[in-house]
């Protein structure tokens, strides 16, 4: 089971990878969403995984008793899809912001901070 | 039914009073935030709320630093939960000391920028996201908990982007967009890592991940983890190669932004970097310290060379603080307390530094009404003080007596004299001539020379002459680089027990996991 969830995070790397080396933004963003997605089943997989028993503590019982489902990944997992789609929304909106104000979607082309006519420090004084 | 018996895994007693101290800095900047984004449509309440907050904030700091200089690491278990199952917060001398400098210069930085703050910039929460950035960079000091670390992280990053963007002029935007990009990936990038070590591990409390690491079988693959790391963190401190969106973001806000970001994100990275690569895999990141040592040998050269291209003040700082993150991975590369101490040493030296230079930098431009080395000048005669306070931060960035960036570039001479790496100590010694070069020209152009008779016209405000809202956190920077200089030794200290506690992870994994085995 781990080895066919490791060649799925494996798949949305590569995917992720190739997107990311882009020079359009919207490409990029897709590409660190699924980047983001990757990370999770990663964290999900480092975690074990264990079909049988979900973590319930029984009634009478004060611990858990034998093998159950690790609960800890599912945590992470909440904190990391929350964090990385709130500010993959701010981005994706930024990124459209800064089409309509640069003109352009290719990161070639995005030199308000950095102009290319930059005449370059002076040489005598 | 009997009430359980929970002691395994909880703390039953009270918490003592003392340790509120831990959550103090960090309930604060949270509680002011959320007032301030109550009070965006006030014109003179923010500003009151923002500099009341960070003086309390300072105050819990400095009281806080205070106690863990007497008794070690103090420690705080979050929901009671006893490590390594609750997060902890865990402020040793390393991250408090950074913490408490980090909030010295946001108060400063907030009375500097409080005269360029517009009411739209207000409006569009310009206070709340200082808050929050100052939530993210002490959790991120102060947390004993990898994956805690990771959401400060995130806090911090959304929080700074916000920063940037606000106001909303084209080179932000642009600026900000590369620069939320290349974070994201660097903090995704620390998530994979910390995802890694704990499918190998099983923990993400820092101290019980140090035990771990120091007792694992050799075949366990934490190189490839700490390299990981190396590279999540080197990027977000902004090493070479990984150091291209600062240069490209960091002059688009206003200068008292500039100032806190340069001053406190980058440390941020590299207070990370040297906690997960000394504390938490300290024997492993010795089998690539040549990687480290070329890495910061590559970042002190490209900063210089960097600064000697640029024609714009703040951009040509940008470059600078590159160059100073090389130094401090210096540090981390020779290893050791001497190393490590002297990289501790320059961090905090550069966090003081930079903040003043990009202060002054943001004076010097709104009295000649632009930021081109061509076109900049005259400042001598309208403003000799700004000049001779330009000429204190440039020595003191160039690591020439009797300013704060000579001792530490003295005791990473000798650090890594002794420890044989001649070659980072002549790439050091290289690239502070070049920054000496660099900001010998800034000098010349800026303050020695009489103004371009152009000049004067191309400002988009005109040019103006600094008010005491701005001089005051410029001097007061100023004064301490002066200070540190020709008394280095309390820093010298802060650094030197910085760098035992964290060559000393026995002690730190006993202060946080208490008894427990």
């Amino acid at each position: 089971m781990e080895s066919v969830f490791a060649l799925l995070v494996t798949a949305f790397m590569a995917v992720s990878v190739y997107l990311m080396l882009s020079r359009h933004i919207i490409r990029v963003l897709i590409g660190l969403a699924l980047l983001g997605n990757g990370v999770n089943l990663l964290i999900f997989t480092a975690g074990r995984l264990t079909r049988e028993t979900p973590p319930l503590i029984a009634p009478d019982a004060e611990a858990i008793t034998g093998i159950v489902a690790n609960p800890l990944p599912q945590a992470l997992i909440l904190t990391a899809i929350v964090i990385s789609f709130s500010f993959f929304a701010l981005l994706l909106v930024l990124g459209f912001r800064a089409y309509q104000d640069l003109g352009t979607d290719d990161t070639d082309g995005m030199r308000a901070a950095e102009p290319v006519d930059d005449p370059g420090p002076p040489e005598g004084y | 039914m009997a009430a359980a018996d929970v002691s395994a895994a909880l703390i039953t007693a009270p918490v003592p009073l003392s340790d509120w101290l831990v959550a103090l800095p960090l309930a604060i900047p949270v509680l002011a935030g959320a007032v301030l984004v109550l009070l965006r449509q006030q014109l003179k309440q923010p500003i009151i709320v923002a500099v009341a907050a960070l003086l309390a904030m300072l105050v819990t700091d400095i009281a806080l630093l205070a106690r863990v200089l007497q008794q070690g690491p103090v420690v705080m278990y979050m929901g009671a939960w006893k490590p390594p199952f609750g997060i902890v917060f865990a402020a040793d001398v390393f991250g408090t000391s950074l913490a408490t400098l980090a909030t010295f210069i946001a108060l400063l930085a907030t009375i500097y920028s409080a005269a360029d703050v517009t009411w739209a910039e207000r409006r569009f929460g310009f206070y709340p996201f200082l808050m929050l950035l100052m939530a993210g960079v002490t959790g991120a000091f102060l947390t004993g908990d990898i994956f805690n670390l990771y959401v400060w992280f995130e806090v911090l990053l959304i929080s700074s982007t916000g920063l940037l963007l606000v106001g909303s002029k084209k080179p932000q935007i642009d600026g900000a967009l590369k620069y939320g990009l290349l974070n994201l990936l660097a903090t995704t990038l620390f998530l994979v890592a910390t995802a890694y070590l704990y499918g190998v591990l099983g923990t993400l409390n820092m101290a019980d991940i140090a035990l771990k690491v120091r007792a694992a079988p050799a075949d366990t693959p934490l190189v490839t983890i700490a390299v990981l790391y190396l590279v999540a963190f080197g990027m977000k401190a902004a090493a070479f190669p990984l150091n291209f969106w600062l240069p490209a973001s960091y002059h688009a806000p206003g200068a008292g932004v500039s100032a806190l970001f340069a001053a406190i994100l980058t440390k941020v990275g590299i207070y990370a970097l040297i906690k997960t690569e000394v504390l938490l895999l300290g024997p492993v990141s010795a089998h690539f310290a040549p990687v480290i040592a070329a890495v910061a040998g590559a970042t002190m050269l490209t900063g210089a060379l960097g600064a000697l291209a640029q024609s714009e003040l703040r951009r040509l700082f940008g470059w600078l603080v590159i160059n100073g993150i090389g130094s401090m991975l210096m540090g981390l590369a020779i290893g050791g307390e001497a190393g490590l101490t002297a990289g501790i040493f320059y961090a905090l030296h550069s966090m003081v530094t930079m903040a003043a230079l990009y202060f002054c930098g943001g004076l010097v431009e709104a009295l000649a009404g632009t930021d081109r080395l061509t076109q900049l000048g005259g400042v001598q005669k309208r403003a000799p003080l700004l000049g001779a306070v330009l000429l204190i931060l440039s020595l003191a960035v160039a690591g020439l007596p009797p300013f704060s960036g000579f001792w530490p570039k003295v005791l990473l001479v000798k650090a890594g004299i002794s420890a044989g790496s001649g070659g980072l100590v002549l790439v050091l010694l290289a690239s502070s001539l070049v920054t000496t070069i660099a900001m010998g020209r800034v000098y010349l152009f800026a303050v020695w020379r009489d103004a371009p008779d152009a000049a004067a016209q191309t400002g988009a405000n005109g040019p103006r002459s600094p008010g005491a809202s701005v001089l005051l956190p410029t001097l007061v920077l100023t004064v301490l680089v002066v200070a540190i200089g020709l008394y280095p030794m309390p820093v010298h200290e802060l650094a030197a027990r910085s760098a035992a506690g964290l060559l000393n992870a026995d002690a730190y994994s006993h202060a946080v996991l208490g008894g427990a085995p």
